[in-house]
Formats: C-alpha cells, sequence, structure tokens
C-alpha cells in the first residue's frame, strides 16, 4: 500500500539530465487519472490496515476510543492462550482445507471434467443449477442451507425417504453443516474456472495422446491436468482467500454455535470486538485474519506474474 | 489474458469430444449414460435448496418439510410486500448499491487507461499493490474501519458506506478494467490525437465504446457483489430504515423464535430476483462466468 500512495511523487527525481523536469511532470500529468483510485484505496484499505496494525497492540475497547493503552504484544499472547481462540484456528483450518481445498476444488474439477462427456442438455443443468447456487445473495443462501440441514429440513427428509439414519446436523455435526454449504454455495466458481481452462487445453495434444494408445484415464492425469495446473493453483489460492473470511453463511445458519462448534476466525474475531466490546483484541484477530491473507495473497501474485513485464 | 476480451468461449468445448471420436460417439456408449445420470443426481441434489424456497413461499404450510403445497397461495408475497418489509430495504440496497458501483466503476476506468497505455517505472509496483490487494480478506479490515468510522462519525452514514463498498471492489474492477482495456488496439486512438483530442476525449470517445462489454461485465460483477454483500452494511450501519435488504433477511430469521417461514422465503425471492436476472442477461451476452474464468486464468 504505501508504494502505491507514494509512488507517483517519486518517480523521475533520480535523473540528473535536463529534460528531467518535463519528464516528470509528463508522468504525473499521465498517472493523473489514477488519483481517484489512489485516494478511495488509501482511504478505505490502506487506512483501516495501518490502524489494525496499530490498534492490535493496545486494550482499546468499544466503550470508547479514548481510553486505548499501548499493551504491546498482551492481545497476541492471550490469543495463543485462549482456547477460543485456538478452537476457531483449528475449526478455520477444517473449513479452509474441508469446503475450498477438497470440497470446492476437487468438486469443481470433477463437474468440469464430466460436463465435458455428458449430453448438451444435461450440462445446461448443471451449469444452470450450480451456478445459481453461487448468484444467490450470502445470506439468502445461507437461509437456504439453514433450512436444508435443520432437524424437520429437506435433508433427513430425504434421508428418511431412503431409510438412512437422520439426525440434527446443525448441532450435533455444525461444521460439517457449514463445510458442505459452502461447497454447495462456492463450487461453481471453481467449476468455471476449470471449464475454461480445459476448453483451452489444445486437441493436438489429447488428439496425439489417444493414437498412441491412451485411455481416458491417462490422457486425464497425464496429458489434461499438467497442461491445467496454473489454473488449478490460481484457483486454489482465490477460493482458499474467500473461504478465509466468509462470515455471512456461517453467522446465518449457526452463528458460531452450537457453543463454539463452528466459530471461525471471522466469527470470533466479530464476537471478541462487537459482543465482548474488545475492539482490540478484535483487532488483533483481525491482523493475524490479515497476515494469513497477505501471504497468501503474495502466492498467489507470484503464480500469476504480470505477462508483459 | 487475451482470454478477457474474447469471453464465449462456451461452443469451443462442445465440439471437442465429438471430433475426436467420431466413430465412437455414434454409437452407445455406457460410460456416458453413466456420466449424465451422476450429472442429474448431482443436480437434483443442488436444486432441492431451490426447489424448497420456490415451494415455501407459494404455500401456507410454513414448515422446513420439502412437501408439494395443497394449494397455492401468494399471501406471503402479500404479506411481505409493504414499506417496512420490502420496498424501503430494497430501495436502500439499490441506492448503497448503485452509487457504490458507480463510484466504482467510472474510478477503475480512469485508473485502467494510464496503467493500460503507459510505460512508466511506477505501473508495475501499482498493478502488484492492485493485484496483492484483490486478496485481501475484507472481513477482517472491519473491525478497524468501524473504529475509523466511528473516529470520524462516519457511522451509521449511507454515502461512506457505500463509497467503503466501492473501495472495496475497486481492486478487482481496475484489474478486469484495465485487461479489457489492453484489448483495445492503440492505434485507433491515435487518429484521435492527431486530430487534437485529450486524453479525456480519447477515452469517452474512442476507448470505451469499444470496451463497452468489458464495462458492463465490471458493472454487473460489481454489482451483484455488492448486492450480496452482508457484513459491511451489518457493522457499518445502524439504524433499521437505512438497513439494506441484505442485513433484512437476517433479522428476520433471528427476529422470532417462531419465523414466518414462507414470508422469509418470499422475501428472500424478491430479493434474490435482481441479481439472478443480472447474471442471465450477462452470460446471454458475454458467457457470463466464463469471461470471469478467463480473467482469472493469467
Amino acid at each position: 500500500m504505501t508504494a502505491l500512495a507514494s509512488a507517483p511523487r517519486g518517480t523521475g527525481t533520480r535523473r540528473p539530465s535536463r529534460e528531467a523536469p518535463a519528464r516528470a511532470v509528463r508522468t504525473l500529468l499521465r498517472g493523473l487519472p489514477t488519483l481517484p483510485a489512489v485516494v478511495l484505496l488509501a482511504v478505505f484499505l490502506a487506512g483501516p490496515i495501518a490502524y489494525c496494525v496499530y490498534y492490535a497492540f493496545t486494550d482499546m475497547q468499544l466503550t470508547g476510543a479514548s481510553g486505548a493503552r499501548f499493551i504491546g504484544l498482551d492481545n497476541f499472547t492471550r490469543a495463543f492462550r485462549d482456547s477460543d481462540f485456538l478452537n476457531a484456528v483449528k475449526l478455520t483450518l477444517v473449513f479452509v482445507v474441508g469446503s475450498a481445498v477438497i470440497g470446492q476444488n476437487t468438486f469443481g474439477l470433477a463437474l468440469a471434467i464430466l460436463m465435458q462427456k455428458a449430453t448438451k442438455p444435461v450440462r445446461a443443468l448443471v451449469n444452470g443449477v450450480v451456478i445459481a447456487a453461487w448468484v444467490l445473495p450470502e445470506v439468502v443462501a445461507g437461509y437456504l442451507m439453514y433450512a436444508f440441514f435443520y432437524d424437520q429440513g429437506s435433508l433427513n427428509s430425504l434421508l428418511d425417504a431412503l431409510h438412512l439414519p437422520a439426525q440434527n446436523w446443525l448441532y450435533t455435526m455444525p461444521i460439517l453443516a457449514v463445510c458442505l454449504a459452502n461447497v454447495w454455495r462456492g463450487t461453481a466458481f471453481s467449476m468455471m474456472v476449470f471449464t475454461a481452462a480445459i476448453n483451452d487445453v489444445p486437441q493436438e495434444l489429447t488428439e496425439a495422446a489417444e493414437m498412441d494408445g491412451a485411455n481416458p484415464w491417462q490422457r486425464l492425469w497425464r496429458v489434461v491436468l499438467p497442461v491445467i495446473r496454473p489454473s488449478i493453483l490460481t484457483n486454489l489460492m482465490l477460493i482458499t482467500l474467500q473461504t478465509l473470511s466468509v462470515f455471512g453463511l456461517i453467522y446465518t445458519m449457526t452463528r458460531g454455535g452450537p457453543g463454539n462448534k463452528s466459530e471461525t476466525l471471522p466469527i470470533f474475531m466479530y464476537q471478541q470486538a462487537f459482543q465482548n466490546s474488545l475492539i482490540g483484541y478484535g483487532t488483533a484477530i483481525a491482523l493475524v485474519l490479515l497476515v494469513v491473507g497477505a501471504l497468501f495473497s503474495v502466492v498467489y501474485i507470484r503464480l500469476l506474474k504480470l505477462e508483459d513485464d | 489474458m487475451a482470454a478477457v476480451a474474447t469471453p464465449p468461449a462456451t461452443s469451443a468445448g462442445h465440439a471437442a469430444p465429438k471430433t475426436v471420436t467420431p466413430r465412437r460417439s455414434r454409437r452407445f456408449r455406457p460410460s456416458r449414460v453413466v456420466i449424465n445420470a451422476v450429472l442429474l443426481a448431482v443436480s437434483a441434489l443442488y436444486v432441492l435448496p431451490l426447489v424448497w424456497m420456490l415451494l415455501a413461499s407459494v404455500s401456507n404450510t410454513n414448515s422446513f418439510r420439502l412437501t408439494m403445497p395443497s394449494s397455492l397461495t401468494l399471501d406471503n408475497f402479500d404479506a411481505v410486500l409493504n414499506i417496512d418489509t420490502t420496498y424501503r430495504p430494497m430501495l436502500n440496497s439499490l441506492l448503497l448499491c448503485g452509487f457504490g458501483t458507480a463510484v466504482t466503476v467510472v474510478v477503475s476506468v480512469l485508473a485502467a487507461y494510464p496503467l493500460s497505455r503507459y510505460r512508466s517505472r511506477v505501473r508495475r509496483p501499482f498493478l502488484y499493490t492492485i493485484l496483492f490487494s484483490t486478496g485481501l480478506p475484507i472481513t477482517a479490515v472491519m473491525i478497524p474501519v468501524y473504529s475509523m468510522f466511528v473516529q470520524v462519525n462516519l457511522i451509521d452514514s449511507m454515502p461512506a458506506t457505500a463509497l467503503f463498498l466501492a473501495a472495496s471492489a475497486l481492486p478487482f474492477g481496475i484489474w478486469l478494467m484495465k485487461n479489457f482495456m489492453d484489448g483495445v488496439p492503440v492505434v485507433l486512438e491515435e487518429a484521435a490525437r492527431i486530430d487534437g483530442a485529450n486524453t479525456m476525449q480519447v477515452l469517452w470517445r474512442v476507448v470505451l465504446p469499444l470496451m463497452r462489454p468489458g464495462v458492463v461485465v465490471v458493472t454487473i460483477f460489481t454489482f451483484i457483489g455488492m448486492w450480496g454483500n452482508f457484513f459491511v452494511p451489518f457493522i457499518l450501519l445502524l439504524s433499521p430504515e437505512k438497513l439494506p435488504a441484505s442485513v433484512s433477511v437476517f433479522t428476520f430469521l433471528s427476529a422470532h423464535d417462531q419465523t414466518q417461514y414462507g414470508q422469509l422465503s418470499a422475501f428472500s425471492l424478491l430479493y434474490s430476483l435482481p441479481v439472478v436476472l443480472l447474471y442471465l442477461l450477462l452470460s446471454r451476452k458475454l458467457g457470463g462466468g466464463f469471461a470471469l474464468g478467463g480473467a482469472l486464468k493469467g
């Protein structure tokens, strides 16, 4: 963020030639249209992040900003001794790995591969319903999933009809319910990324493999998957980042409960900051989330290199 | 990144299985039947919650069970179609997202032009910063944003909330817009430059008309994203009369023990309708998500 805010002013100053001032002015004028974006991003994103870094080291409370004292690393040492925080970290890991890395990614890839071989109306149907779940607003998706997993909901009706044991999903295994809900809602994204990637695999490659006697499995494992590997990595990064910050879906379904059995980091952060009025502590947890997100984001940028530099 | 400028990649995939194996595809293939059956089963599971919402909204039984309603009724819609339950939250959503989207689109067009057209030492770090910001979890920023808004007295302000929504959509907007703009040939601008047009005129008269599909994609995706956003207005807005539909669905659900599920389903349906229609419009015109998928491939 600092590069963003300070860079336009810093250019051209190191050039000693006589053209230098004119060049600097020209660069500045050319860069002028980015100014509104720079201001908005600096005020609403860079500002809060700087704020976050500062307040994570204070004991600020919801009642008044004036009472914030600098307390060093206390919020963090407290977090790592707080069994609720560790529980939230564990559940966030389960949620991200279970619903994004395994769930959405694998399921989306499977759907994209199967759809290549399906008949046209079936493909259109799958596309339609999977994307419909994705387009729905988050809270509506949460409400529908709440109704689906509810004790008297559609899932248990279905299980009854199939003579399988029904149970109160939102009570006995809420983290599984929210994971499945996130798979239901988010798979469309992976499916679309993979469909586009598979369509871009050169036909000569698969044809050549078939000529050499490769069966469909071999063509998939040895040709298609290696070729679309960059898309798989990009997709993994993006859905990890999205899943890391899921709030509305879980909050509408379970509010983190029962107890704290589905309390992921965003929910824990919200509850500490607003329900327990510990803004400083909540901010420290936010900083942990931000740092994890930033690390993933850096890996993502490295995968997605700027093509023309 | 060229994939962004030519989004409808849908037709390319259809031909592939047939042309690769012309002899076999005419024959009856059991594997294809199995694949179709599996996909149909998946669709059925996927569509269950959606069907439940549709049925619940037109039945008066008010239950979570998936049952065919004995008689169809529009009572639920009648009950929610009033100012407090539907019209005001929807209007608030429209104001927040309309203003936010307008700001995002205008600001990202402006920012995309120099990023797409000029080479300078600032460009690369700027683009990397934008790309980096697209990945930051906005959820995590909300608590500091709340504290900041409290200090400068912007809590419960709709314009400030809309501006925050715009800023959070900006990195992705600029990134997409820059990629679409890269697809417009520079040659066309040079003629206009020779005729004495300045940058703004070139941008407005030459570049924008040529990248209208790109602007439509960014506009619709930004709007859909903001329309569904729950956490930002949930944190930044307090007065009940300022809350958008996303938050009112939530308060509706958690208000009473005996929630009127028929009414809530009717309202959810009304609230979801605009984004579903916008998405359909987008996919008809541009191949929908494939444009987005292409943009992210790198």
